[in-house]
């Protein structure tokens, strides 16, 4: 079994409506020293699979197909432990 | 002229197209489930309605477009038939590449529900060829998730072939951020595919088709399609 910590973020240039409230609330609680606030997913899924370059393979075929959107969002993934 | 009406688990708005299509446009209209894998019949024009399928769970319309109905849709678009998305069926539509770009979450975070002035751009397209070009018209939006985006090039590319149907202004028809509920890009409210046969809107125009509910303005988009299809 192997699994993949997966980030799925929105692409540079793309608004981010909810970072900027995050980072509004943070400066309000003083915390002037943040300048910009991303807000994404994170997605963890275990699978089933002959070796770690096979799950890589399906993991990516799964964030490019469904997990993220290609038009505004990008992604990358770790496999942690075995 | 056949209409069909794809439900999804979460879909609220299906009650009100069907209502539309079938008691006020008079066509011969049916309920589509999600997991039929074809259509029972061949149907002129496929509406995917607004609500909430699947919870919204990832992305606004990202799990409905893997719903088995959705390769039927693909091919009834294919097959130069007519596709009408509404609000999460614009989410849909744009998830299943069978539009450009994407709908992000409003600028400003919040549900909007309100009346919206739109203004014709493309008076052109099967959509909106009962009205005139710059016709103003008054629908109302409903939707968390109707910010427009797309990339520089694909903008062009819809300016281009006039794939911009419908934008959203003020009462006197000025493109203005204020009249702009959602921060899309260009105030975009609507846009056809290239070919024109598959149109998604954010606003509800199957809200809006009868006087007693406060606009029958909507109904323009119904006519249009009507029109369309007796003229092709």
């Amino acid at each position: 079994m192997f699994t993949a910590r997966i980030y799925v973020t929105l692409k540079e240039g793309v608004l981010d409506p909810q970072g900027g409230a995050v980072m509004n609330s943070l400066h309000t609680l003083g915390y002037q020293s943040v300048k910009d606030v991303r807000v994404g997913k994170y997605l963890v899924v275990s699978v089933q699979a002959s070796s770690q370059e096979q799950a890589e393979k399906q993991v990516n075929e799964m964030c490019a197909k469904l997990l993220a959107n290609p038009v505004i969002e990008d992604y990358k993934f770790e496999f942690v432990g075995e | 002229m056949k209409a069909g009406i794809i439900v999804f688990p979460g879909s609220n708005c299906d009650s009100d197209a069907m209502h539309v299509c079938q008691q006020v446009m008079g066509w011969d209209t049916d309920y589509i489930w999600h997991a039929e894998n074809q259509f029972a019949r061949k149907y002129d024009l496929i509406l995917i309605p607004g609500g909430f399928s699947y919870g919204d769970y990832l992305r606004s319309g990202a799990i409905a477009r893997f719903a088995n109905i959705m390769s039927a849709v693909a091919d009834h678009a294919k097959g130069g038939g007519y596709v009408l998305g509404i609000c999460n069926g614009f989410q849909i539509l744009t998830e299943a590449n069978l539009l450009p770009g994407a709908l992000l979450r409003n600028n400003h975070l919040q549900f909007r529900c309100e009346q919206v002035w739109l203004k014709v751009e493309n008076a052109d397209s099967p959509f909106t060829c009962a009205a005139q070009e710059g016709q103003l018209i008054q629908v109302p939006i409903a939707h968390m998730d109707g910010n427009y985006f797309a990339d520089k090039e694909t903008l062009e590319q819809l300016q281009e072939n006039n794939q911009i149907l419908l934008r959203y202004v003020d009462e006197t028809g000025l493109l203005t951020a204020a009249a702009n509920p959602n921060g899309a890009i260009h105030n975009i409210a609507g846009i056809c595919n290239e070919a024109g046969n598959v149109c998604g809107m954010m606003p509800h125009p199957e809200r809006a088709a009868e006087h007693i509910l406060g606009s029958a303005d909507g109904r323009i988009i119904f006519e249009s399609i009507l029109q369309h299809w007796g003229e092709r």
